[in-house]
């Protein structure tokens, strides 16, 4: 497929499966984890969204979701579990925590998760409502659709450098 | 209670308190720091006050004032019920240098973790401690971020994104 894999209709049939299959892997280290949980049951419903089963090894994930507060400690950690998630792979900050920092401006915590990593969609909210969520994911799945998530664009980058002869494919 | 368990103290410990209230209720000792080990075993192993749990051991910086830290104990005796809080003033040394204060791992066991806390977040060091390292922060973090010195926007990440990645 290589080259004209994005640049084809076969792109956006792609891009639609992987829209309704997130397979999420849940990176959750405070409080908003209670608000997330909610998101899993009858009342909030993610399934209905097609990404309701989180994966608890981010080798069988594609969505990592920040889920609370990112300490400079954990920065590693958290670097080290995205770099193992294959590609292509999503993340989404919960939060407003995960985005920025949130109202902790001290010593030990990371003004944002996307400090270390890339971050495609953030949540606001402190802890965010499940309804929030559901608008973040359904921004996700429109990003995923047309080809904007941050892997998505650094691929497509890479192909055209490909094809402009500037990168060379080797092995 | 713990009024007759402070007058007890008072008796008992002589001239390593410097001072003493009980303000709200809470029984406070100030005490010597250089014979705090012995302070702290005397009123653990005392017939009367039996104040044989260490609940907490913590330390506050009083930045401009001398001396500047404080250590402070809080006992309870679970025998009898009473608290007492005890707390040390401790000096910073002219040369900057940490300072220095007899470690109570020999008499609770429970103390280790609570000094190293203290050592990682105001860099006092507790004399006899086994294993005086960080506890919250990483091993290459710079500085006592408690201490009321630190300056409020420092950073000292660990991991960024590269360049490339922005």
């Amino acid at each position: 497929m290589g080259l004209e894999f994005y640049t084809s209709k076969l792109g956006d049939a792609v891009n639609w499966a992987r829209k309704y299959s997130l397979f999420q892997y849940p990176f959750v280290t405070a409080c908003c984890g209670m608000e997330f949980m909610a998101l899993w049951g009858p009342k909030y419903d993610v399934a209905r969204f097609g990404a309701e089963f989180p994966r608890f090894s981010p080798r069988q994930a594609d969505l990592l979701i920040i889920v609370g507060t990112i300490t400079e400690r954990q920065g590693p950690v958290l670097r080290r579990v995205y770099e193992q998630m294959c590609e292509p792979k999503w993340t989404v900050a919960f939060g407003v925590c995960a985005s920025t920092g949130g109202f902790y401006q001290n010593y030990s915590v990371m003004p944002g998760a996307d400090q270390c990593i890339p971050i495609d969609v953030y949540i606001p909210g402190c802890p965010p409502r499940p309804e929030q969520v559901l608008d973040a994911l359904q921004l996700l799945q429109d990003k995923i659709q047309k080809g904007e998530g941050y892997i998505q664009k650094r691929e497509r980058a890479e192909h055209e450098a490909v094809k402009a002869g500037k990168l060379k494919v080797v092995g | 209670m713990s009024a007759a368990a402070l007058e007890r103290a008072k008796q008992i410990l002589g001239t390593a308190v410097r001072s003493t209230h009980d303000k709200c209720g809470d029984e406070t000792l100030v005490v010597d720091a250089t014979t705090i080990r012995d302070t702290m075993k005397a009123l653990r192993d005392d017939s009367e006050l039996k104040m044989n749990f260490l609940v907490d051991l913590t330390c506050v910086d009083y930045l401009g004032n001398e001396p500047r830290f404080e250590v402070v104990y809080h006992l309870r005796s679970m025998t009898t019920g009473a608290r007492l809080r005890v707390k040390a003033p401790l000096a910073e040394p002219a040369d900057g240098s940490s300072p220095e204060i007899d470690s109570l791992v020999p008499l609770w066991r429970g103390a280790n973790w609570f000094e190293r806390e203290v050592f990682d977040m105001y860099g006092v060091k507790f004399r006899g401690h086994p294993d005086l390292r960080r506890i919250l922060m990483y091993p290459e973090f710079v500085g006592y971020p408690m201490r009321k010195d630190y300056p409020k926007e420092r950073r000292q990440p660990l991991v960024r994104r590269t360049p490339d990645e922005a």
